[in-house]
């Protein structure tokens, strides 16, 4: 019984996720016309610490860990919510200059987003 | 046994009042610990690790047992990811280990990161857990305990009653000062553990007029001393609250976080870090992150675990015995 519905559980699991999969395909399909970036946050470190974006590029931050992260900027511009593993959280920066983030629970996780044109 | 609270209660000056009965234990009459593990005796500042055998000797050499307490760390209530599907039924096994400790401690310190993510649920399932050791428990807060949008306040709400800012507070228990510190609050870009300059002057003004004769015991979550800065195993500020704690004859440091056990003596004063009731994370630079060690089912249970602390009165160290959770 009890095994019977973790397999269950499993299964829909599964479709979630691959529900998920197609929509993320969907929204990067749409927004495609407005420039994004991404970075993984992995092994406890922002894999691509330093990028250089456009004004207006959304960067959006997914948590490939086994432990929840946060991306909270050093000036207060933006601030996620706990991302568990597999969550992800977006930041579209319209203007230039240089904004440095940190994982606010494992604050020796840094990173910097460069914005010019 | 009579009624009493659980949770212990503190006065405005965040020095908690323990409420114990003196009766209710008697002396000390079975050394025979129980599992694994070894215990650590500190002499004038030089530790020295015996083997469980020799523990069993202990009483002839250090004379009655005054008090003991049990310290439980990194319960991680909500974490179901390899290696561990299910860290409450750990954390039961844990309190089972507590409940089958031959003398039953004067109370439990829990040192943080009780939760996964801060979630009610998992403050919840602790709590309930806990309740069922009828001791007070002591907690601070670990970075896990700090997730909920208001950055902490779902563990003061529950965990925190009566204490100062985000959380610490002191109490006397048997002419033992006991002090928790909080370094998982307000953390800096770059940096480690944080216990910030209020909580420092909090602290001074707490040790200032006690007699250096005073054993004191400090806990905290993340190591207060740098373990290993590269995965931010320490707390930036630790030297200033270790040098207010320096005139003191014996001095020990509680703390959890890194789920190991680890241990220093520096001058009088003795580091100890416990393992974790949850998961494994790796030695020390031994990995690509200080994610949770992927150790196999059958071997889970041999890394995780409690420690028991015995305070031997007219002895300047504590004892800590650490055992794992392996029936």
């Amino acid at each position: 019984m009890t095994r019977s519905l973790k397999i269950l559980a499993f299964q829909a699991s599964i479709l979630v996720s691959g529900m998920l999969v197609m929509s993320t395909v969907a929204e990067v399909a749409k927004a495609a016309a407005a420039p994004a970036a991404a970075v993984q946050i992995a092994n406890f470190t922002f894999k691509n610490p330093i990028i250089t974006v456009k004004p207006g590029t959304t960067v959006s931050w997914t948590n490939a860990d086994d432990i929840p992260h946060t991306v909270v900027s050093k000036d207060g511009l933006f601030k996620s919510k706990v991302l568990d593993s597999g969550d992800k959280f977006s930041f579209t920066f319209a203007k230039p200059g240089q904004f440095g983030y940190f994982c606010s629970i494992h604050p020796h996780m840094t990173g910097t987003v460069i914005v010019k044109s | 046994m009579p009624a009493r609270s659980l949770h212990p209660t503190a006065n405005w000056k965040g020095h908690m009042i323990l409420d114990h009965d003196d009766d209710r234990r008697g002396f000390l009459k079975c050394m025979a610990w129980a599992g694994t593990g070894a215990l650590f005796a500190f002499n004038g500042g030089i530790g020295s690790s015996i083997g469980l055998d020799a523990a069993l000797a202990a009483p002839v050499k250090f004379g009655l047992a005054s008090f003991t307490f049990a310290q439980i760390s990194d319960s991680h209530i909500g974490f179901n990811k390899p290696p561990n599907a299910d860290a409450r039924a750990t954390f039961r096994d844990a309190i089972a280990k507590v409940k089958a400790l031959p003398e039953q401690p004067d109370f439990i310190i829990h040192t943080g990161d009780v939760s996964q993510l801060s979630r009610d649920d998992e403050f919840d399932d602790a709590d309930q857990m806990l309740k069922e050791l009828e001791r007070p428990v002591f907690f601070v807060p670990g970075e896990h305990d700090m997730l909920d949008p208001d950055g902490g306040k779902a563990f003061l709400n529950r965990f925190g009653k009566g204490s100062l800012g985000a959380g610490w507070y002191s109490f006397d228990h048997r002419g033992v000062h006991f002090v928790a510190l909080v370094n998982v609050a307000d953390l800096k870009p770059g940096g480690m553990g944080n216990l910030g300059p209020d909580q420092l002057k909090w602290l001074k003004d707490d040790l200032t007029g006690r007699p250096s004769s005073q054993p004191i015991v400090v806990f905290a979550h993340i190591p207060l001393w740098t373990v290993y800065a590269d995965w931010g195993w320490g707390t930036d500020d630790a030297g200033q609250a270790l040098k207010l704690l320096e005139r003191f004859g014996s001095v020990t440091v509680l703390n959890g976080h890194i789920h190991q056990i680890t241990q220093k003596v520096e001058g009088r004063i003795a580091f100890h870090t416990a393992r974790s009731t949850a998961f494994p994370q790796p030695a020390p630079g031994t990995a690509p992150s200080p994610g949770p060690l992927r150790v196999p089912a059958d071997r889970l249970h041999s890394m995780l675990g409690i420690t028991d602390a015995r305070f031997v009165r007219g002895h300047d160290r504590i004892a800590l015995i650490d055992s794992t959770l392996t029936a």
